[in-house]
This record gives structure tokens, C-alpha cells and sequence, in this order.
């Protein structure tokens, strides 16, 4: 754990400096290292390790990636190592990021996949299968619960998410359909308070 | 072999619903895999998705499995490239631009607008998952259990997920 590159004398004020001698291989261990202890959700992992251990990013960068993976499509895990890892050396970073954080969950999963073909339907494992799915059932609920407390800015966008559940669940459109359709309605609730001179702005 | 160039398919367009979470995909992830391709069964669907849960890093590796099974070492790096590739070319690409658009004042309004609707789709996974997932009262109770104690408490969530392990095998191994 000697990494000469992230130890500068000055840690807090010279955060580009020290970001422009990161090497790849130091990306790609660091994410490794996000990739195989994140246990129950990457974020605080992140935070941990690119605000508070290496510094590569302030907790102000970290905030607008952070929104930026989260609107985009893609998961906040690899999306997150993309942004991180272009910011510190460009394209090479971002493909040394996204490797190292997929690596240690796919090689676990790889080996689930194996286990599970060969003792899938043992009887323990269904029991205990049977539990496990009903505990991601509540986790995920969990998360909605969280980011509906976190993301939503009006009481109105309870609307547009009852209307993409329904548009999903009980009208079976598929997801790019119900999140074009849905979502440029949500977007033009949301449209900036216009004045007259803006519309200028719009490409 | 043959399923590769489909896995690649079906994993590059999954890849790109997953606004908000991977559980986005989850509807069309049921359709493809399970019904058009049949590379698995809806419960063996369910059960890997939740076991991916326990799992470090991004929190669906589980689509290695599914690449596995369908088409060996060869089909989990190709679900696995197909999965991650587009979405972290699109994370490159529109980065650079987002933030130039600091002062756009739509950029906003995309963010507010996608938010609810991004969320609806984790909603409308969950439910579709919960479909095949809780099938009576016991299943029912270790969702809500979850739930709560996620709600009220700060504890690891794949703490609760071993914790549902257990309770299943608990409730639910044969006397």
C-alpha cells in the first residue's frame, strides 16, 4: 500500500496536480479493490475511497458525478469508474476503471453460476433461495423508497412514477417506451420557468 | 456457440434501459432471457438476480450467469462486454458534454423529469420480480421485514439478504 503518486505533501489543495501523476495500474487496483469489498451497495465505497483515501476527486466533483451517473443510463458502480477513471487519464483510466470494478463481482458470479447449475435444486438451496429473493424484494423497495425521498422535487411526480409502473406492469408497453413517453411529459412538467429571452439557449 | 451474437444483442439493449437502476430492465430482461430465448427458467431468474445482490461491485453481475449458461466462459465475457460496453461509452461521451451544459437551464429539467420516471421503472421491476418472488405469507413477511429494517435502520443491505437465507432456510426445508 505505498502509493507515492496519492501522498503528496499537500493533499487538500493540489488535487490536479496529484491527479495527473495517477498511473492506470494505480485506477484499476483501487477500483479493484471498490469492485471486491462493496458489499451491499457501491456508493459509500466510492465515497470512501476516491474522496476520503485517495483524493482523487472532492466531495463537491463527487456529488455532480454521482447525479450524472445516476441520469444516465448504466449503473452507478461502472458509471462512476468511467467518470473517475477519464478524469485521471482519460480513455485508458476509464477502461482501467471499468475493468477493475467488474472483475471481482464477475468472477464471484461465475462461480455462482457454476454452483448453482450443480446444486441448484438441492433442497437447501431452493429454501434458502426462496429467502433470498424475498429479502431483493424488499431491497429494492427499500431503494425506491430512498431515492423517492432523495430525487423527487414535487409531490406531482408521484404521478409520473404510478403512470410508468402502470404503463410497465399493467399495459406491458416495453421500458424504452414507457420512458420516452413518460418521461418527455415528466420533463416538460419540469421545463424551466420560462422567460421569453432563454428559448434563445435551446440548441 | 450459436447464442453468442444473441447475447450480445439482447445484453447490449438491456444495457441502455437501465436509467436509475439495473432493476429498470428487469420487465425486458424477463421477456428476452426467460420467454423469447429461454435461456432460463423466471425462478432461476429471480434466484440469481437476488444472490447477485450479495455480491460486491455493480449489482448486476448476475447477467454473467445467464451469458454462462447460455454460452460458457465465452458467453459471460461476451454478455459481460455487451452489458457494460454501451453505457460506458455513452458515460464517456455525454460526461464531458453534461458539464458543459452547467448553464443550460434544460439540463435541469431533465434531471427533475427523469428522476420520477427512472424510479417508476425500479418500481415496476420490483413488481414484476415480486410476481414470481413472494408466494405466500412467510416470502411476503421477509420482504416487508427487509423493507422496515432497511427503512428504520443503517445496516448493509446484503447483511439482510444473508439474513433472508437463513429465514428461508428456516421456513422452508422439507422436515
Amino acid at each position: 500500500m505505498s502509493d507515492a503518486a496519492a501522498n503528496p505533501a499537500l493533499p487538500a489543495v493540489d488535487t490536479t496536480a496529484s491527479s495527473s501523476t495517477v498511473s492506470v495500474w494505480q485506477i484499476f487496483l483501487q477500483f479493484l479493490i471498490i469492485g471486491a469489498t462493496s458489499f451491499g451497495g457501491v456508493v459509500p465505497y466510492l465515497r470512501d475511497r476516491l474522496v476520503t483515501k485517495t483524493q482523487w476527486v472532492d466531495d463537491k466533483e463527487f456529488v455532480e458525478m454521482l447525479s450524472i451517473s445516476q441520469s444516465l443510463p448504466g449503473l452507478n458502480a461502472t458509471n462512476m469508474a468511467v467518470l473517475v477513471g477519464e478524469k485521471l487519464r482519460g480513455v485508458t483510466g476509464a477502461i482501467a476503471g471499468l475493468f477493475g470494478m467488474c472483475l471481482p463481482g464477475a468472477v464471484l458470479m461465475f462461480a455462482v453460476g457454476i454452483f448453482y447449475h450443480l446444486h441448484g435444486d438441492h433442497p437447501w438451496s431452493t429454501a434458502a433461495l426462496k429467502g433470498v429473493a424475498a429479502a431483493a424484494v424488499g431491497l429494492i423497495l427499500s431503494t425506491v423508497v430512498g431515492l423517492s425521498k432523495k430525487a423527487l422535487s414535487r409531490k406531482f411526480d408521484f404521478v409520473f412514477m404510478a403512470a410508468t409502473v402502470l404503463a410497465v406492469n399493467r399495459l406491458h408497453w416495453s421500458v424504452p417506451r414507457a420512458l420516452i413517453i413518460v418521461g418527455i411529459l415528466a420533463i416538460l412538467f419540469h421545463r424551466p420557468k420560462g422567460h421569453h429571452e432563454e428559448s434563445e439557449v435551446t440548441r | 456457440m450459436s447464442q453468442i451474437p444473441a447475447l450480445i444483442r439482447v445484453f447490449a439493449y438491456l444495457s441502455i434501459l437501465t436509467v436509475g437502476g439495473g432493476m429498470a430492465a428487469f420487465p425486458e430482461m424477463k421477456v428476452l432471457t426467460v420467454e423469447v430465448h429461454k435461456w432460463l427458467t423466471f425462478p432461476q431468474l429471480i434466484h440469481i438476480y437476488s444472490v447477485g445482490q450479495m455480491a460486491p461491485g455493480p449489482n448486476m453481475m448476475m447477467i454473467v450467469v445467464i451469458g454462462q449458461w447460455a454460452g460458457g466462459v465465452l458467453g459471460a465475457v461476451a454478455t459481460l462486454l455487451a452489458f457494460f460496453g454501451p453505457t460506458a461509452l455513452l458515460a464517456f461521451v455525454v460526461a464531458k458534454a453534461w458539464r458543459k451544459l452547467e448553464k443550460w437551464p434544460w439540463r435541469t429539467s431533465i434531471q427533475q423529469g427523469l428522476a420520477p420516471v427512472s424510479i417508476g421503472l425500479l418500481l415496476a421491476g420490483c413488481f414484476s420480480m415480486a410476481k414470481g418472488a413472494i408466494t405466500g405469507l412467510e416470502t411476503g413477511t421477509i420482504a416487508v421485514a427487509t423493507l422496515l429494517i432497511l427503512l428504520q435502520y443503517k445496516i448493509n443491505p446484503a447483511l439482510l439478504v444473508v439474513g433472508g437465507a437463513v429465514v428461508g432456510l428456516l421456513s422452508f426445508l422439507p422436515k
